[in-house]
């Protein structure tokens, strides 16, 4: 008896095809959601039943970038005609348009803070990695099961030793005292998922340039790193999440001039923004 | 090109000694073989000799200079692995060209010695291709191109044909040997097959435990084994041992095996005890009238001759007779065993006991 691939029929098509199709709006739909509210007035996004047609408006991305203040009859007659689109929009709420919104300086702290740990998690996750794969550490497990212990509760239960630490150091609110914050808590991650990529790149390969004439460190940065690229970018990417999603210690330990985005929006809305 | 010196070398890994005091010499441009069982030490032993593993004691010396603590990169030496570990993400060209590059060597001339090699190897149309789809035989070349790119002092291969399929392996070995004949070049091979050691070494170390056992040419040392180890892991089949309680004299002839007299070649170094009687099976003839006998328990037929084994009262010997000599099971047939090849063994340390035929072979060690 011999087997042959048939066309399917057009009605096993059609339901696979709406099969297909219900699952992919199942996951898009939240997607779709957040983009929607996105575009929804403050009074609609958390209006219930929540609104599936709204009047979309801009309004909500006016507030993030700029600050305002509500505006007497006589203030607003003193302003004038509004002259662009969005000081229309404010206007609309009878609030003008006072400056900027930190926002984008908070964005920008966002950036440097969650890329600067990612880096030097990825510099120094590599370096022990690398250690406790290729070399005799003396009391390696016991060093990597020290490692992994840190992650073994979370990290906001010691939020007030870290505080007063901070505080005595004068870390609080400062770009390298989250750096250094992020770093620590993300770095046992990084060293277990790199060490798992580097032991699977064989050695071989680090003992042959070393044969070929190259240093250690030239072996390591020139067939080690090439190879062992992609386990590197995902954990990278791992730890940039966390750093860059981190809220409950940006709220403790940033006020002014080192506040990460996260934290902003919470105190945006406690404003009655 | 270069001579290769180990004096006193150990090598300890925690509490396990993986080499115990090896002692050899490998002279300029030889095709040398570091033959052992798995376990043994040979690998440690070429590491060791490469720079890829730091002697605990002792002195590893190429082309006069003492280099058993120098890293690998200043020691001017090639290595061939097993599984090749050509660097993944370059192409042939990269490989081959890599071990230059860390020279400074200039891009043109760099492109000239690649070219050439390639040449060589007969790998010029696959410079350009990623390492990733090529096949083992070409895997082999890029890794041994890779190697001789750079004329370095001596050669390091660590069981370079052990991830070949067997009948590529055959074509791969008369490559490299070839290969060597046209370099000149130092050549240190580790291989645990002894048949790899025989056919293509100019000298044989053979180790074990930790322990080189004997070190000479390949005839040396299947004709005149210094221990039972060699006797036993060299041959196929492997020395008859025939264990029986006698004596020898200083200057001896003959011992008596459960009241047969054999003739040995004369003994320089007597015993009084256990003793093993050792002959290689192609040594055994099939006589009637021989006093010595064995019942015939199997035959293995082979070809242009066939292996016989037998039943003795001192334990199974087997005999590699020609094909057309009819042989029974269960025949009972007279063994004469050919004087001048015996080797007797002290039974309990296992060491050759010196005659005039093996005394010149054994002082290696």
């Amino acid at each position: 008896m011999s087997f042959s691939v048939t066309e399917p029929n057009k009605g096993t098509k059609w339901f696979a095809g709406v099969l297909v199709v219900g699952y992919a709006l199942i996951t898009i739909a939240p997607l779709l959601w957040i983009i929607a509210t996105g575009f929804k007035s403050p009074a609609d996004s958390i209006s219930y039943p929540p609104k599936v047609v709204f009047d979309p408006t801009l309004e909500g991305y006016v507030n993030l970038f700029t600050d305002r203040t509500r505006a007497t009859a006589d203030m607003l007659e003193a302003e004038g005609e509004p002259q662009t689109w969005y000081e229309r929009i404010v206007r609309e709420q009878g609030t003008v348009i006072i400056g900027p919104s930190r926002y984008g300086e908070r964005f920008l702290n966002s950036i440097i803070i969650g890329f600067g740990s990612t880096a030097l998690c990825m510099v120094l996750g590599t370096a022990a990695a690398y250690a406790f794969s290729r070399f005799r550490v003396p009391l390696k497990d016991d060093l990597l099961f020290f490692i992994l212990s840190t992650r073994m509760m979370p990290p906001i239960a010691v939020a007030i030793p870290i505080f007063l630490m901070f505080r005595n150091l004068g870390l609080n609110d400062t770009h390298l005292g989250m750096i250094l914050l992020y770093t620590a808590v993300n770095l046992s991650l990084s060293v277990w998922l790199l060490k798992g990529f580097i032991d699977e790149i064989p050695v071989e390969y680090e003992e042959a340039a070393l044969i070929d004439g190259y240093t250690r460190f030239q072996a390591f940065y020139k067939v080690v790193l090439p190879q062992a690229a992609t386990g590197i970018a995902s954990t990278a990417i791992f730890c940039l999440i966390f750093a860059w999603n981190e809220y409950a210690f940006a709220v403790l330990l940033t006020s002014g001039t080192a506040q990460t985005a996260p934290p902003l929006h919470p105190d945006d809305h406690r404003r009655g923004r | 090109m270069a001579q290769i010196r180990i004096e006193n070398v150990r090598k300890e890994f925690g509490a396990f000694t993986a080499v115990q005091s090896s002692t050899f010499t490998i002279e300029d441009g030889e095709f040398f073989m570091l033959l052992g069982p798995s376990g043994c030490g040979k690998t440690t032993t070429l590491r060791m000799m490469a720079g890829l593993e730091l002697p605990t004691s002792g002195q590893i010396y190429i082309d006069g200079e003492e280099v058993g603590q120098k890293p690998a990169s200043q020691r001017d030496i090639a290595f061939v692995f097993q599984m090749f570990a050509l660097y993944p993400h370059m192409n042939v060209r990269g490989n081959i060209s890599y071990p230059l590059k860390s020279q400074r060597m200039k891009a043109s001339e760099v492109k000239k010695k690649v070219d050439e090699v390639a040449e060589i190897l007969g790998i010029t149309d696959i410079l350009d291709r990623p390492v990733g789809g090529l096949s083992g035989g070409d895997r082999q070349r890029v890794a041994l191109g890779r190697a001789i790119v750079r004329d370095p002092k001596a050669f390091f291969m660590d069981e370079p044909l052990g991830a070949l399929d067997a009948e590529f392996r055959e074509h791969m070995s008369e490559e490299l040997r070839a290969l060597h004949d046209r370099m000149g070049a130092t050549t240190v091979y580790v291989t645990h097959d002894q048949l790899e050691a025989m056919q293509m070494g100019d000298k044989i170390v053979v180790m074990n435990h930790g322990v080189v056992e004997q070190f000479g040419v390949p005839q040396d040392i299947y004709d005149w084994p210094a221990t039972k180890f060699v006797a036993q892991f060299i041959g196929s089949p492997p020395m008859n041992f025939l264990d029986f309680n006698g004596m020898i004299g200083i200057g001896g002839t003959e011992v008596r095996v459960n009241d047969v007299v054999m003739p040995v070649p004369r003994s320089i170094e007597g015993a009084n005890g256990p003793i093993t009687f050792g002959v290689r099976p192609e040594h055994v003839k099939l006589e009637d009238s021989a006093p010595y006998r064995g019942r015939v328990i199997a035959t293995e037929y082979l070809g242009t001759t066939q292996i016989v084994t037998f039943d003795t009262p001192n334990g199974l010997l087997k005999a590699r007779v020609a094909s057309h000599e009819v042989v029974n099971t269960g025949q009972s047939i007279g063994l004469r065993f050919d004087p001048r090849t015996i080797t007797l063994f002290d039974a309990e340390k296992g060491g050759a006991l010196r005659s005039e035929a093996n005394e010149g072979v054994l002082n290696h060690g």
